[in-house]
């Protein structure tokens, strides 16, 4: 047991190799849900649960999965777990799920969890892929929260519920920013994070896929044959 | 030896065996606590569309303090008791779907689009601290843009008014059709009046309602971008206070007060 690489599993993805940030993966739920920080934490909880399990059960059976069904056999697996945690959701904290509605569901088409039952649990040992599972929830978490925090705190001037800044609708004093409500706001506030780490972090930023090439000069109109 | 074709039928049915075990196994064990759930927010749902939800006490309690009656809608009676029923367990919704509890309703008169309507019915009445019937809440449902939307309408005790409505099953769109959801949309109905002097009912209608129409009561803004939710809701409307659903007994109440 190597217990580096098991620490290493699971602080990469925080900043590093963030499955957000980097990666750009889950975005629509990163959308969707952070307007309010309760329903944020019951996501971040549903998918970090999916993605660690979900790790954890197809490595167990890796060996054993033929490659051309693979990706049915994932599917087949991480939609069972969600439809588990879905349940068990219903059941112990049905005011967040009817806020959840289909996100919940949506976990199972979210490319975070595809892509680490891919790329790692398939080649990986089942107690490590578990770990990279968590890591890759953590990280996923560490920017949705953080994406919550600022919407909710300043959109509707409260946290988890508790009202922080009064809203003038209240008789209190602050405006709320009503585009915080909306989900585009949370594209600019992924971007300006994106934007933070990789000034810090500059290896990781992208090569270019194209060059602009230089402009040329216009074609001489006045040399044209003109056909009448 | 992966890649046989026995193999690969193999594990994939052991998959599906194990993964519908373990699926099955948790809707069963959990069915419980889902429908203790459901039925709190139904409650819930009940107690502010009558705008009597005081969220500093808990549900059922205030639930209990409110009076449920069978309704008749063959004849508009309410009644405390119905044979072989019992009053905290039945469903309408479940009843409707049975063959001997519900009657299929005829083509021409079906603008909800709820197929059969369940024979009895249950309706909610609120009373003051005198005893005096205040509010009455009444289940209502029809369909929507992409499946029936369940909610309860309240009426003041003039029998016309409309105290508070609230939605609490639907899959319309979110953020146009799911606007019914919206606080600030369910304020505009307390004030209005189900049925107008000609006796034909509310109506939600396209774009917001101007203040100085002499028809101002009798008419909802609609909800923007989801016209046909708005128009499911007006036939919503329309259908349960018609003479199959709650008028003869809102006519029975009020000639009795």
């Amino acid at each position: 047991m190597n217990l580096k690489r098991y620490q290493e599993v699971i602080i990469k993805p925080l900043i590093d190799e963030n499955p957000i940030a980097l990666q750009i993966l889950g975005i629509c739920s990163a959308l969707a849900v952070t307007n309010s920080l309760t329903v944020t934490l019951v996501m971040c909880l549903a998918l970090t649960v999916v993605v660690s399990f979900s790790n954890l059960f197809i490595s167990i059976i890796r060996n054993h999965i033929p490659s051309s069904i693979r990706i049915i056999v994932q599917m087949t697996i991480i939609a069972s777990l969600v439809i588990v945690v879905d349940e068990i959701l219903k059941a112990y904290d049905y005011e967040t799920s009817k806020k959840l509605s289909v996100f919940v569901g949506l976990i199972i088409t979210n490319c975070i969890v595809m892509g680490r039952a891919e790329a790692f649990a398939m080649k990986e040992k089942p107690l490590l892929s578990f770990f990279d599972g968590l890591g890759n929830g953590l990280g996923y978490s560490l920017i949705l929260i953080s994406v919550a925090i600022i919407r909710e705190l300043f959109g509707s001037g409260t946290l988890i519920g508790y009202e922080i800044l009064p809203l003038v609708s209240n008789g209190g004093w602050y405006v709320g920013n009503n585009l915080l409500l909306l989900p585009p706001s949370s594209f600019i506030i992924i971007g300006l994070f994106i934007w933070a780490i990789r000034s810090i972090r500059p290896d990781q930023v992208e090569e270019p896929d194209f060059k602009i090439a230089n402009h040329s000069s216009a074609p001489d109109l006045t040399k044209r044959e003109i056909n009448v | 030896m992966n890649e046989s074709i026995t193999k690969t039928l193999l594990v994939s049915f052991l998959i599906c065996l194990i993964c519908s075990l373990v699926v099955s196994f948790a809707a069963v064990n959990l069915r419980d606590a889902q429908n203790k759930n459901r039925l709190n927010d139904q409650r819930l749902k009940i107690l502010q569309a009558g705008q009597i939800y005081n969220s500093n006490f808990d549900i059922k309690s205030q639930f209990d303090s409110i009076e449920v009656k069978f309704i008749n809608f063959q004849t508009g009676e309410l009644t405390d008791k119905y044979e072989g029923l019992s009053i905290d367990s039945y469903d309408q919704v479940v009843a409707s779907r049975d063959l001997l509890l519900s009657s299929k309703v005829p083509q021409g008169e079906d603008i909800a689009i709820i197929k059969n309507r369940e024979n009895i019915g249950k309706v909610y009445i609120v009373r003051d601290e005198l005893g005096n019937l205040s509010k009455i809440i009444l289940p209502i449902r029809g369909f929507g843009l992409w499946a029936t939307m369940f909610g309860y309408i309240s009426l003041e005790n003039d029998f016309n008014t409309i105290a508070g409505i609230e939605f609490y099953q639907h899959k319309e769109t979110p953020g146009l059709g799911g606007e019914v959801d919206n606080p600030k949309w369910k304020s505009l109905w307390p004030g209005k009046k189900i049925y107008d002097e000609n006796q034909n009912t509310l109506k939600v209608i396209k774009g917001k309602v101007d203040p100085d129409d002499s028809m101002y009561f009798y008419k909802v803004d609609g909800l923007s971008g989801a016209t046909l939710t708005s128009r499911g809701i007006t036939n919503m409307i329309e259908y349960w206070f018609s003479e199959s659903g709650y008028s003869s007994m809102l006519k029975e109440l009020n000639y009795e007060s």
